[in-house]
């Protein structure tokens, strides 16, 4: 039975299966309204995140299938003190199929091992978003027609932010791909992830302290908000949360094909006149989250539009 | 100090002076039924000092953790008072239950019953991480 736990779990070509699946459910949607009949997706969710479960909930219900579930521990017998193992024992009986998010990292994982139906990573505290990650893959895949052969720009917090460290990863499998890290000092990319990516794979990348000195060169922007979650100290998230703002007057010297991405919610970092720009593709991308889930899905339970 | 050789058994030698008490526990040692001997501080050429442990009439025991302990041990398989078998250690693909994750925002500190495994990610540096949050041996 395939899980999906850490974004690379997949293999390039499975990715590829996906998003070529995804991109019939879009021109095609009305021939994957009944693949999920009689299917349950069990959304497991220890911590609240509104995008995410509605996310996949639409999706399954999208395919014709039903949903249950919780939205916080509070509702769960989490908050009685019952394990991961144990809820995931119980769920797994009711549902096909578990979609979990958890404030512990690693908790998904334990999930899986005790699981009787396949588990997928709805995100566990800093650590991995895979679905995030097959998002930003769907999205640069829409709006550029392919995955290779170009420079990507990631903004705002690359030290705690794993959706950067994921997507990182997750295209540094593809040919001829060039990153250019902005953040402040103190948010720069950990160093273990330069080591083990871009070098031990001799990829080119850069680090610099400001957006406007490298926006003519990227075909992708990749911002990221600095989360106050993710920071022991109070002090420090105060300090760097208004480190990098993406206005229109930064825009101006960007190419015209480029491509603004965000994992959101966003706060402040982009500001809401770049929302009228064709570039921005941020709104775009929960859409597409959406139907790269419903092609996760179907992957997962084995099931295809063309059974029947 | 005399301490007999044994006839059928396990040999571990080159141990870092110190350590042997760390490795007893570890290998379970003080589980076993059989006769275990612990020598701390034996002369040795090549060390100065090292430790050794004599383990009798067993053959049957799990040795893997010995490289994450210390690489430089030298098992040494006994039979019939001779060595049958000399082997170096080598670094474990997994270690399960001899160190736990630090890390505050990982499941394992608060999930119950659950093994605390670590993998080797980097066989050169002598990297391991946590199975379920990555994060590094040392990292915390």
């Amino acid at each position: 039975m395939k899980h999906l736990i850490d974004p690379m779990d997949l293999s390039v070509q499975e990715i590829d299966h996906m998003l070529h699946l995804a991109d019939d459910i879009i021109a095609h949607k009305e021939k994957y309204r009944e693949v999920c009949r009689y299917k349950k997706l069990a959304t497991l969710f220890f911590e609240p995140s509104t995008r995410t479960r509605l996310s996949f909930e639409a999706a399954m219900l999208e395919l014709g299938g039903s949903v249950l579930g919780f939205s916080s521990a509070d509702s769960s017998s989490s908050a009685k003190g019952e394990s991961v193992s144990d809820t995931v024992q119980v769920v797994s009986g009711y549902a096909d199929i578990i979609a979990m998010r958890h404030p512990k990292e690693g908790a998904p994982h334990v999930a899986a091992r005790r699981s009787m139906v396949p588990v997928i990573n709805a995100g566990d505290g800093g650590h991995n978003h895979p679905t995030q990650t097959l998002t930003d893959l769907m999205t640069i895949y829409r709006e550029k027609g392919r995955l290779d052969n170009m420079t990507i720009g990631l903004c705002g917090d690359l030290k705690f932010g794993r959706t950067v460290h994921s997507i990182i990863k997750a295209m540094s499998r593809y040919e001829n791909i060039h990153f250019v890290m902005i953040s402040p000092e103190e948010l720069r990319l950990p160093e273990y992830i330069i080591k083990d990516v871009f070098e031990k794979k001799q990829i080119s990348y850069k680090e610099v302290r400001t957006m406007e000195e490298v926006m003519p060169e990227l075909d992708i922007l990749y911002m990221t908000r600095v989360q106050r979650e993710r920071f022991f100290n109070e002090a420090d998230y105060i300090r760097l949360k208004d480190s990098f703002i993406l206005d229109t007057y930064k825009l101006k010297r960007a190419k015209q094909d480029l491509c603004i991405m965000h994992p959101l919610p966003r706060v402040n970092e982009i500001d809401i006149k770049v929302d009228d720009d064709p570039r921005a593709c941020y709104f775009k991308q929960t859409l597409y989250g959406k139907y790269i889930r419903m092609a996760l899905i179907m992957t997962l339970l084995g099931v295809s539009a063309d059974e029947d | 100090m005399k301490i007999d050789s044994i006839k059928n058994g396990i040999v571990l030698d080159h141990i870092q002076a110190g350590k042997s008490m760390q490795i007893y526990h570890y290998l379970g040692l003080d589980k076993l039924d059989c006769s275990v001997a612990i020598i701390k501080n034996a002369v040795s050429n090549k060390m100065g000092k090292k430790d050794i442990i004599k383990i009798a009439d067993t053959l049957d025991i799990n040795l893997d953790v010995l490289g994450y302990v210390d690489p430089d041990i030298t098992v040494c398989y006994i039979k019939d008072s001779k060595i049958a078998k000399k082997k170096h250690v080598e670094l474990p693909e997994r270690i399960t239950n001899i160190i736990r994750c630090k890390n505050p925002r990982c499941i394992t500190s608060v999930e119950r019953g659950i093994d605390h495994v670590f993998k080797l990610a980097d066989r050169e540096n002598r990297i391991y991480r946590c199975i379920y949050c990555e994060a590094k041996k040392s990292e915390y």
